[in-house]
């Protein structure tokens, strides 16, 4: 019977292993995320209120205080919040009187896609640089380690003021803001995309090398394998492996890009509202946007490992 | 005539970039059916003229040659389409280790299916069904089961069959093996040179390429020595062998440890005839057929009472890896333990070193508790008992001059350049015999022989009386090794030193110990004098072990 049953349990006790870490990691995102808005200065019940501006009167501040349950000690404000995320309620912004849930799903639309899309034109432009580096001779390698290196280390906020500057302002292509078509997208899409591009084709370059110089390429090639069939048979697929496992930390690192870039273009999504959402001290909303990004991440994760199971069947023996 | 040849080679010359050639003008043919060994110490340049043979030199390789035909047919200045459409087909290659020469991502069936792929136009299920016919062919029990198992999942000999049936799918008249058998425990050693001497007896030319004499004379049929990118000697392999005209190979011929008495020299290059000269006997009684069970009068350093250690498998399960071993080092003698991979052998030095704690049993050291004391007691005896280790540059600080390495183990830290510092390490360098210029090296740019006597010295440097030596010459090559092993001789009749020799070599073991521990699966199953452990083994796995030591055969 326990024999019958151990395949069965195996992959249970594996997803039972990644839902606890899920909650883990979504627990001590909302804990960090409590804690880190409670050290911006100011007075909750002001932001409530409309922010230090508003004047509001003390018998105002001291009912909000008491509706919000400011007045309460903050490890008390601290599980009452835990509790509500438990449930699924991401409460109320203090600054737009909107329910957060709606809210933040109606923005994260707009991120993924941006998200998405740089991810894949990322992985293209680092397949497309490491092949052509790793087979056009020594100066093409140069180039190309070149162009990685500067590529990994443009910070955001450049690339996307220099990419406005060419292609909208001296070439006039390309809008710069982003006005809901598909063409706003192109420029947001390659600043998020190009420094993660040189990242991804530095490794792969570098697994690429290793492969093509490993006995069973040699042995393939013995058997008569042309070089374009070394490459996509044996070659690529190791070269692809540690930039699955990469990607979904790359994903959030993209998510993360997002809140200059969306700024930048005035592209409505996530990051904007959380950039806002900071500056007016609006907590719920804060912690609802990072909540839903600590989900995308995690379901990043669990695709990527999915991948790499998939390319790599050694993964999938123990 | 011409047509009579598989290879026929005149005149090979081999050379990288700007660099002087490697190859330097090699030249020899192989008949139909015919197996020539091409033997050398690692950088003579046996495996670049192998490779040139496929044009697979390198892109950046210098290939020239007054004549290069291959069945017949000139492969000289072939474009890489002209090559592509031979390989596999004309030639085929057999690497050493296949668990990195078999594509670690693809089920071995596909990577056999490949040559059928791209030489024949046979369909998939054609092309199945010649993979399990193949697989058949090469000796792998079940077929149908292996083809879907990864390269990783199958055992060392397993893969090499693997290998084997990839490079021979198309019949190819003439087959190239580098090293093929380097990676593998002798009793499967044995059955893969069974097996490549079955496919030469098919027809099939066999070119073999390796660094142990004693590994080709089973199954060549000619031997060609190369030494720095020559042929110096090219032979019937039993003439060759029995009568070496040059010095290289009767260096290497003298290295070969099995079947030398204990207390041979091996690394006696220089004089004229080095075949079986004794040096003076260390003791009366270290004469082959004289070995006590223990010597007398002499008290026992190291002691192992009924050792056990396991190890949690993934699955949950534990693995016994050493299985109740007992034994005991007289002063001054050695104890050989011998094993295939995987038979519980490091997993016994881990233990007599004291970094792995023992289930049951204990280790006494100089008559006092060592497994069962605690670190802060072991601390104070630990530079009694040295260490040496295979993978030498592995156990190396890469960033660490020898200098540092040895000042660090004499216990004056990283401390450079005092007078008398200086002088003891080059003291310490001058036992293992290395002079005082390797002191500002790094242990990348030693050879590895070097390294080994510089983890030789390290091991040396806390004064031990026992030293345990795990697998500590199987990375060298066959005339390093021999200088290894004898500079273990002399320290230990010098020094009067006890060691504890693993290693899967049968041939080594027997040559350097006094006594024998044959260990499987985690047993010692046979414990004797070594002479007697040769002659007449027990256990019939000690004489399994035995019967596939590679020795020369003439």
């Amino acid at each position: 019977m326990a024999r019958l049953q151990l395949p069965v349990l195996r992959p249970l006790r594996r997803v039972l292993a990644r839902l606890g870490g899920a909650v883990f990691v979504l627990w001590a995102v909302a804990s960090v995320t409590f804690f880190a808005v409670r050290l911006i200065p100011g007075d909750p019940a002001q932001a409530v209120l409309g922010g230090p501006g508003s004047q509001a009167s003390a018998e105002a501040l001291a009912s909000v205080n008491a509706e919000y349950g400011f007045d309460q000690p903050v490890i008390v404000q601290y599980f009452a919040q835990l509790g509500r995320l438990a449930t699924g309620d991401l409460g109320r912004s203090y600054s737009l009187n909107l329910n957060v849930g709606p809210l933040v799903l109606s923005q994260l639309g707009g991120t993924l896609l941006l998200a998405v899309l740089a991810l894949a034109l990322a992985w293209l432009l680092a397949l497309a640089l490491a092949t052509w580096s790793t087979q056009s001779g020594r100066i093409a390698s140069r180039v190309g380690s070149a162009l990685e290196i500067v590529a990994a280390a443009l910070p955001h906020f450049w690339l996307a003021t220099s990419l406005i500057v060419v292609f909208s302002i001296w070439l006039g292509v390309l809008p710069p803001i982003s006005t809901g078509g598909a063409l706003g997208l192109v420029l947001p899409v390659l600043t998020l995309a190009i420094p993660l591009a040189g990242f991804l084709g530095q490794i792969m370059r570098e697994s690429l090398l290793r492969a093509l110089e490993s006995p069973f390429v040699l042995s393939a090639r013995a058997r008569g394998e042309s070089e374009r069939g070394v490459r996509w048979i044996h070659a690529l697929r190791h070269a692809s492996l540690p930039a699955i496992s990469l990607s979904g930390w790359a994903f959030g690192s993209l998510i993360s890009g997002a809140v200059v870039v969306e700024t930048i273009f005035a592209r409505p999504g996530l990051g904007r509202t959380l950039l806002n959402a900071v500056t007016l001290r609006d907590v719920p909303v804060v912690i609802g946007v990072v909540m839903i990004v600590a989900v995308a991440y995690i379901l990043m994760t669990l695709l990527t490992d999915a991948v790499s199971r998939l390319v790599d069947p050694r993964l999938r023996l123990s | 005539m011409g047509e009579e040849v598989a290879l026929r080679v005149r005149n090979l010359r081999v050379g990288f970039g700007m660099a002087d050639p490697v190859v330097r003008g090699v030249s020899f043919e192989i008949a139909p059916g015919e197996c020539l060994a091409i033997v050398g110490e690692s950088g003579s340049g046996k495996s670049v003229t192998a490779r040139s043979l496929l044009g697979l030199a390198g892109s950046n390789a210098r290939v020239s040659a007054d004549r290069l035909e291959l069945v017949g047919h000139s492969v000289l200045g072939l474009t890489e389409p002209a090559w592509q459409a031979r390989r596999g087909k004309d030639v085929g290659l057999v690497l050493q280790d296949a668990l990195v020469s078999l594509d670690p991502l693809r089920p071995i069936g596909r990577e056999i299916a490949d040559s059928l792929r791209l030489h024949t136009g046979l369909g998939a299920s054609a092309r199945a069904a010649r993979v399990l016919e193949l697989l058949d062919a090469v000796g792998l029990p079940d077929p149908e089961m292996q083809v879907q198992k990864l390269s990783g999942q199958l055992s060392g000999g397993e893969r090499q069959r693997a290998l084997i049936a990839a490079a021979i799918a198309l019949n190819p008249p003439l087959l190239i093996a580098d090293e093929p058998t380097t990676a593998l425990d002798v009793t499967v050693q044995a059955q893969i040179l069974a097996l490549l001497e079955r496919i030469t007896g098919a027809g099939t030319a066999l070119l073999l390429i390796s660094h142990d004499l004693a590994v080709v004379s089973r199954i060549a049929h000619r031997v060609a020595v190369m030494h720095d990118g020559v042929l110096v000697e090219t032979g019937r392999t039993e003439r060759v062998l029995g009568s070496p005209g040059h010095q290289q190979t009767r260096r290497m011929v003298a290295a070969i440890p099995a079947d030398k008495p204990r207390g041979t020299r091996l690394s006696a290059a220089d004089t004229p005839d080095p075949p079986s000269i004794p040096s003076t006997p260390r003791r009366p009684d270290t004469a082959i057929d004289s070995v006590p069970e223990i010597p007398p009068n002499n008290t026992v350093v190291l002691e192992a009472i009924g050792l056990s250690k396991s190890f949690r498998r993934p699955d949950g399960t534990r693995q016994l890896a050493v299985d109740t071993v007992s034994f005991a080092l007289p002063r001054g003698s050695t104890l050989g333990i011998v094993g295939e991979s995987g038979s519980g052998k490091t997993t016994t030095a881990r233990l007599l070193l004291a970094l792995l704690t023992p289930e049951h049993g204990e280790v006494r050291v100089f008559g006092q508790p060592w497994s069962t004391a605690s670190e802060k007691t072991r601390r104070a005896l630990r530079p009694g008992v040295g260490a040496i280790y295979q993978d030498a540059l592995g156990s190396f600080d890469p960033r660490w001059s020898v200098a540092e390495i040895l000042s660090d183990a004499l216990g004056l830290g990283r401390q450079r350049r005092a007078p008398q510092t200086t002088a003891r390490l080059t003291t310490l360098l001058d036992e293992v015999g290395l002079a005082a210029t390797v002191l500002p090296r790094r242990p990348l740019e030693l050879s590895g022989g070097q390294r080994q006597r510089v983890g030789i010295a390290r091991a040396l440097a806390g004064k031990p009386q026992i030293l345990i030596c795990d697998e500590p010459v199987s990375s060298l090559d066959v005339t390093v090794q021999a200088q290894v092993l004898d500079l273990l001789d002399d320290l230990q009749r010098e020094r009067g030193l006890s060691l504890v020799f693993i290693s899967h070599d049968l041939g080594v073991v027997a040559h350097v110990s006094d006594q024998i521990a044959v260990m499987r699966a985690g047993r010692s199953v046979e414990l004797g004098p070594a002479a007697r452990v040769f002659a007449e083994p027990q256990h019939p796995y000690s004489a399994q072990l035995l019967a596939a030591v590679p020795r020369l055969s003439v």
